[in-house]
């Protein structure tokens, strides 16, 4: 199975929308990196957003741009982050795609990127700088490795335009579910129920929310919206805050678990 | 493209041959599209225009001198002609194009301006515009740049704007740039975010260097005949543009001067085009400072608003095009020319326009009974306390 059809298999999920954690690869160091991963998928993690660190992420609030200095000072190159990406597909048997930013992937070649993710065994790509029109190449190179590009679609983002995003059947839709960038928020998106209604009535292609989801209850109230939810500021501070590896993964197992019930209908 | 004349505006992806473009995330895409729409309306509006030019002259001061540098000339044997705009209102280029930006918000409905300052100078003239304006106005400034520019972050809050810290990254212009970026993705339906320099997604390179034309547009007009050399510094490039653009159709040699900080061969420096690759930073394609693995480095500038680690995506193409030559000075020769000019002319330069003046001391042999234009972008006072640690 090629990875566009292994993400669109844990989207089809009819007992309620698949959780996505994502995490910042190379935390708290590579060696340990994905001893967290592993804690997740135990406790219902469907698959995962592996971010691959870069130093000027212009979507990330401060708690993951933290998580990505962190990384990267803790020596996660790409390879590395790419590595570790493997190891979690090879130990969870879960999907997992890469995230990261535009300029990293155009230094490496649209090509050799989505290559490299391919043959680390990676189902897809998020690039949250690369709109539409500029996403062709790296589309292209995508498709030819059998792995899935991610679009995004957000509550400021015209019909006609969602159209064109749909026409390209990405991996998924990414619903950028609040105004801003990623982060905990103290209330749910008043966004999300206009936009899920607006995607819903253009395409079939799955829908996933993401930005903002910072509490099970607010990742509860999306879970008829859409076909996945993608969680990571919550994530990426409990692996910030713990003292060690060890408390990080009981932490994640605790939090992962809590939304993978809010989130069962 | 990698060669090619003037462009009036780039293609309709944005780009200036293999630069500029629009990197952005979606939820600013059609914030972008609007304001390109909106802003080719209001330039192709005669009572808009009408209005940018009252404001330029009533509240800039505009058309700004164009000065003969006699005693400086005289001990040069170059023939040096100063655009001064260091006496526009707030004492610098920025001015022009925040006052264009302030206007268009106003046109478009928006109550809220943001920017990002590095040396303090547009952030100042964005407060200032936003006062003028009625606009509610925030300015994030990295914590270093807060540190060295103090007096401008005074007069941003007298003028009622809130200043906001950046202290991720190296705490300069960069992280400045993206924090009010940050911000703008949040606040995108009420806000107009109002870029310092010819950098960002499209349209911001295009339309910042059309409000700052007015510089070469006004030379053209004050001089009896062209220079044979125009020189300007360069961090984003919009007063180099500005003065650039409406010459690059002339003989003029044009030379944007960017930051040698301790010099190229050590590594920290603020030279993008000089020394840096192809890449995306900040929602444009452009030259860049940046590692192997597209990591962005730190810039280093003794001037904060030369301290960046890119260019405007239009600097980029003029350079591979071969239609300006891009060279660098060093912190110590920006400090030798702020000197030299404060003591020849009576006047104290920004230690950005400085690095421009540092180039023509140093070609002056070459330069020999030649004219030369020097984009004075603004004036030095809010450089004194770096000045006095320097020396």
């Amino acid at each position: 199975m090629n990875g566009q059809a292994r993400i669109r298999q844990i989207l089809g999920n009819p007992t309620g929308p698949a959780l996505l954690p994502y995490l910042t690869a190379g935390l708290p160091n590579p060696a340990a990196s994905v001893e967290l991963f592993a804690a997740m998928a135990e406790a219902g993690a469907d698959g995962f957003e592996v971010g691959v660190p870069y130093s000027d992420p212009l979507m990330d609030g401060p708690v993951i741009m933290a998580g990505g200095d962190a990384a990267l000072a803790a020596g996660t190159t790409r390879a590395v982050a790419l590595d570790i990406l493997r190891q979690v597909v090879d130990r969870t048997g879960l999907p997992a795609l890469a995230m990261t930013y535009a300029n990293p992937v155009m230094q490496r070649g649209w090509s050799s990127y989505a290559a490299d993710v391919a043959a680390a065994g990676g189902s897809g790509i998020i690039v949250p700088d690369l709109p539409f029109e500029e996403s062709e190449p790296l589309r292209a190179s995508c498709e030819e490795k059998g792995i899935g590009l991610v679009q995004f679609v957000s509550p400021t983002t015209p019909s006609e335009r969602m159209e064109k995003v749909a026409a390209v059947n990405p991996a998924f839709i990414y619903g950028v579910a609040d105004m801003g960038v990623t982060g905990e928020r103290a209330e749910g998106s008043p966004h999300a129920r206009a936009l899920s209604e607006r995607v819903r009535a253009l395409t079939d292609v799955p829908l996933v929310f993401g930005v903002g989801i910072s509490t099970p209850e607010q990742a509860a109230a999306l879970s008829g919206l859409a076909d996945g939810v993608i969680v990571g500021t919550a994530i990426v501070r409990r692996v910030l805050e713990a003292d060690d590896a060890k408390a990080a993964a009981m932490s994640l197992r605790e939090i992962v678990g809590q939304f993978k019930s809010a989130l069962a209908h | 493209m990698t060669s090619g004349g003037r462009l009036s505006r780039p293609d309709e992806q944005g780009r200036f041959g293999d630069f500029g473009g629009r990197f952005a995330p979606e939820t600013l895409m059609p914030a972008l599209a609007e304001l390109e729409e909106e802003f080719e309306a209001a330039w192709n509006d005669e009572g808009f225009l009408t209005e940018f030019r009252r404001w330029l002259s009533e509240f800039v001061g505009r058309p700004t001198p164009l000065q003969e540098a006699r005693r400086l000339s005289e001990m040069l044997g170059v023939r040096v002609l100063l655009k001064r705009e260091d006496l526009a209102h707030t004492g610098a280029h920025k001015i022009n194009n925040a006052v264009g930006q302030a206007l268009l918000a106003h046109r478009m409905g928006k109550p809220r301006v943001i920017a990002e300052t590095g040396a303090g100078q547009h952030g100042v003239a964005a407060a200032t515009a936003a006062a003028a304006l009625g606009l509610e106005c925030a300015v994030y400034m990295g914590v270093v740049d807060i540190e060295r520019q103090a007096l401008n972050v005074q007069r941003m809050r007298l003028l009622g704007t809130e200043v906001v810290p950046v202290s991720s990254g190296a705490g300069t212009l960069k992280d400045a740039v993206s924090e009010a970026m940050r911000d703008w993705v949040r606040t995108v339906e009420s806000t107009h975010y109002i870029i310092g320099s010819v950098v960002g997604p499209h349209p911001f390179p295009w339309m910042v260097r059309e409000f700052q034309k007015v510089i070469g547009e006004e030379c053209i007009d004050q001089l009896a005949e062209l220079p044979d050399v125009a020189v300007a510094c360069v961090g984003g490039g919009s007063n180099s543009i500005g003065l650039f653009y409406p010459l690059l159709e002339t003989e003029v040699e044009l030379v944007g001067i960017e930051a040698g900080g301790e010099g190229i061969e050590t590594g920290k420096h603020g030279a993008s085009i000089t020394a840096g690759r192809p890449g995306v930073l900040h929602g444009t394609r452009t030259l860049l400072l940046q590692d192997d693995e597209g990591q962005v480095q730190e810039a280093h500038s003794i001037s904060a608003g030369l301290d960046y680690p890119g260019v405007g995506p239009e600097h980029a193409y003029l350079a591979a095009a071969g239609l300006v030559i891009y060279e660098s000075a060093t912190d110590r020769e920006a400090l030798d020319a702020v000197e030299l000019l404060s003591r020849t002319e009576g006047i104290i330069p920004a230690l950005e326009s400085a690095h421009a003046l540092a180039w023509i001391t140093r070609n002056a042999d070459r330069l020999q009974g030649k004219t030369v234009l020097l984009g004075l972008s603004g004036r030095g006072d809010k450089d004194l306390a770096t000045i006095a640690a320097a020396s």
